[in-house]
């Protein structure tokens, strides 16, 4: 998949290009301070990111942390209500998805991806359909799609029967790969991924993280949703933790260590006050639990590598 | 359904290093026969049949060629408008104001040329614009909303319902509208609308021809064409297909104007076959042309079914309705007869679905 070597977590460390020289250029989208309010509720609040071609950005967070009103932004379900939201360095409102996937900004939806009763070739390119002939008897090209459908999934490495089985019916790492591989063919350059592993074991999971890798490889810019440290460390370029809305970390790869992620994801502050509270329950071994200093590396950088 | 078992390790396969036309081999093909009995529109072809040979059996009249033309006849007035109803409601959506929106579209066509004593073509005209208008607003206000169609429709329904009574009394006196044969235009809009011609000595009304036409139409758009894959989409899940950039309220809203454009057409038809219109009438059609989409395998729940059930199922009504009177037994059993059909029809479709696509 990857020609990358490996590293010592068995991740694939990636030769993070030096941008520093073409200052702006090479970035596809852009937040400056964003944020969102629904009504006198701040979801989102400050939030700085910077999406470069073939690389993986990790945005990772808790629960209610704002990843969701993030992913929303960025692929037009909604308007942000502060900051700035720049694709190619130009600002953009978008208004509906329309118009982020126009832009090249695809969106693979946890479980929003499919219509689960429709067949895969359909969903494959459901909302931008092959059509052949004048305008009356303007018709679908079925032929071509299921043809094209089919090689696009063998490309990447997904091998079904039947075009005509509603999708509904496949794994969900299928169901993922498939929305994948559906993004790549449309010429995304940006590619949002929704916790595409959360609800997959592990080996479901291990290919997902590959595909991820193999969409980077191919050049698009991947911001990649998780609550698993472990799984972004694999393919990650970039990480910001978003925490109550806001942003707590961001940090390039070169700068922070997989234990840093996985302390910062895990609520690094509140876990020390944590283990002093366990520290006075009987058989809770608190040594090896890492002391709030631990955490203080890397704790904000500024916007990419 | 069927051929999921290979889907999980499916995942595992180490990508190609290119495309190559092996099947995975995983899958066996199930029986033609199953596969068949699997699709809900052959369940309800054979149920038609059945009723058919039914009625062949107890009812002599049935088997000829004027009574068959007969059946198919009042199968048509009922199968157009559940074509329109069965789009919606594969689109997630039910309408039903129906039934009574049929009847304000033939009352604003005669009041409107005959009050005003316009040529029939304007009221007919109007009458689209009116027709096309309610399932506009139908449509609008359940995009808007967020509300159940159920809700929204079922408000308009009482509304229309009022209102065709109503204001039929407050412009002509009566609880019908005034015979408008006279008019100019009349015959015109008749050979249009409801007519009939001979074949082998029996009369063929036009609307069984116009029946089997849109029904042709609905299905290719259905399964052919953008706007047919974005019905299933929006009906499947509406917020996958928006994300995708299906245009969810342009296809809900349209869809429920094709309603309205059905609803014109079979008002249109009843106006110049009767001559005139009763305000009170159409009450309970809503759920008939519902019911004969259930029947034809829709789903009540949006994202799945086809054009040509619907066809069988309005056909199954017709035939009993008919076949009942046919038969020399009391009309009154028609109702009681339509939910044994509906009820026996969902079930089987049930259980043949599930014993074919078992794994």
């Amino acid at each position: 998949m990857t020609t990358e070597e490996t590293g010592p977590h068995g991740a694939i460390i990636a030769d993070t290009p030096d941008t520093a020289a073409g200052g702006e250029d090479g970035v596809i989208v852009e937040l400056r301070g964003a944020g969102k309010s629904y009504g006198n509720i701040r979801a989102l609040h400050g939030v700085d990111l910077k999406v470069r071609p073939g690389q993986v950005s990790c945005v990772l967070g808790d629960n209610g942390a704002g990843k969701s009103t993030l992913i929303k932004i960025i692929s037009g379900l909604h308007r942000h209500t502060e900051g700035d939201f720049l694709v190619d360095d130009t600002p953009v409102r978008f208004s509906t998805p329309r118009e982020a996937l126009d832009k090249g900004i695809a969106t693979v939806y946890q479980d929003l991806a499919v219509v689960p009763l429709m067949p895969v070739w359909r969903n494959f390119f459901l909302g931008s359909e092959m059509t052949k002939g004048p305008w009356p008897i303007r018709r679908l090209d079925i032929e071509r799609m299921k043809k094209t459908a089919d090689h696009e999934l063998r490309e990447m490495g997904i091998v079904l029967d039947d075009l005509e089985q509603p999708i509904g019916t496949l794994s969900g790492g299928q169901r993922q790969c498939v929305a994948i591989a559906r993004a790549v063919y449309f010429g995304a350059r940006v590619l949002i991924l929704d916790e595409p592993t959360a609800a997959l074991g592990v080996k479901q999971s291990g290919v997902v993280l590959k595909y991820v890798a193999a969409a980077r490889d191919r050049g698009l810019g991947v911001i990649f949703i998780t609550h698993n440290p472990h799984h972004a460390y694999m393919v990650g370029d970039h990480f910001s933790v978003l925490r109550l809305g806001t942003m707590e970390l961001s940090a390039p790869r070169d700068r922070i260590t997989l234990e840093e992620l996985t302390n910062h994801m895990a609520g690094g502050a509140e876990l020390a006050a944590l283990k002093h509270e366990l520290s006075q329950v009987r058989g809770v071994d608190t040594e090896a639990l890492p002391e709030e200093g631990d955490l203080t590396a890397a704790t904000t950088g500024e916007g990419t590598s | 359904m069927g051929m999921t078992q290979h889907a999980e390790p499916a995942v595992t396969t180490p990508p190609a290093p290119g495309p190559s036309n092996t099947k995975d081999g995983r899958t066996a093909e199930r029986p033609l026969a199953l596969r068949l009995l699997a699709r809900p529109e052959v369940g309800v072809f054979l149920g038609a049949v059945a009723v058919w040979v039914f009625f062949l059996i107890a009812a002599p009249p049935v088997r000829e060629g004027s009574a068959m033309a007969n059946i198919l006849y009042q199968s048509s007035t009922i199968g157009i408008m559940a074509l329109p109803v069965a789009l919606l409601m594969i689109g997630g959506e039910f309408d039903l104001s129906a039934g009574v929106a049929v009847i304000t579209s033939a009352l604003t066509a005669s009041m409107f040329a005959f009050q005003l004593t316009l040529n029939v073509w304007v009221g007919v005209f109007v009458a689209l614009l009116v027709s096309l208008a309610i399932g506009f607003l139908n449509g609008w206000l359940v995009v808007k909303t967020g509300l159940p169609s159920f809700l929204i429709t079922l408000g308009t329904f009482l509304i229309l319902q009022g209102v065709n009574l109503a204001v039929t009394k407050l412009v002509t006196g009566n609880v019908a509208t005034d015979d408008i044969s006279n008019m100019d235009g009349f015959d015109q809009a008749k050979k249009v609308f409801a007519s009939s011609f001979e074949v082998a000595g029996v009369q063929i009304k036009i609307t069984i021809i116009y029946w089997l036409v849109f029904a042709a139409l609905a299905t290719w758009v259905l399964l052919r064409t953008k706007y047919g894959n974005w019905i299933f989409a929006v009906g499947g899940n509406k917020e996958s297909a928006r994300a995708v950039g299906v245009p969810v309220k342009f296809t809900k809203i349209s869809l429920f104007m094709l309603v309205g454009f059905a609803a014109w057409f079979v008002g249109m038809h009843n106006l110049f076959s009767f001559n005139t219109v009763q305000s009170g009438e159409g009450v309970g059609q809503e759920l008939i042309y519902i019911s004969a989409a259930v029947i034809g395998g829709c789903l009540l729940t949006g994202g799945a079914g086809s054009a040509i059930g619907p066809v069988f199922g309005a056909f199954m009504f017709g035939m009993v309705q008919q076949g009942i009177v046919y038969a020399g037994w009391n009309p009154d059993w028609f109702k009681a007869f339509l939910g044994v059909m509906l009820l026996g029809a969902v079930m089987i479709n049930l259980w043949v679905s599930r014993t074919a696509t078992r794994r």
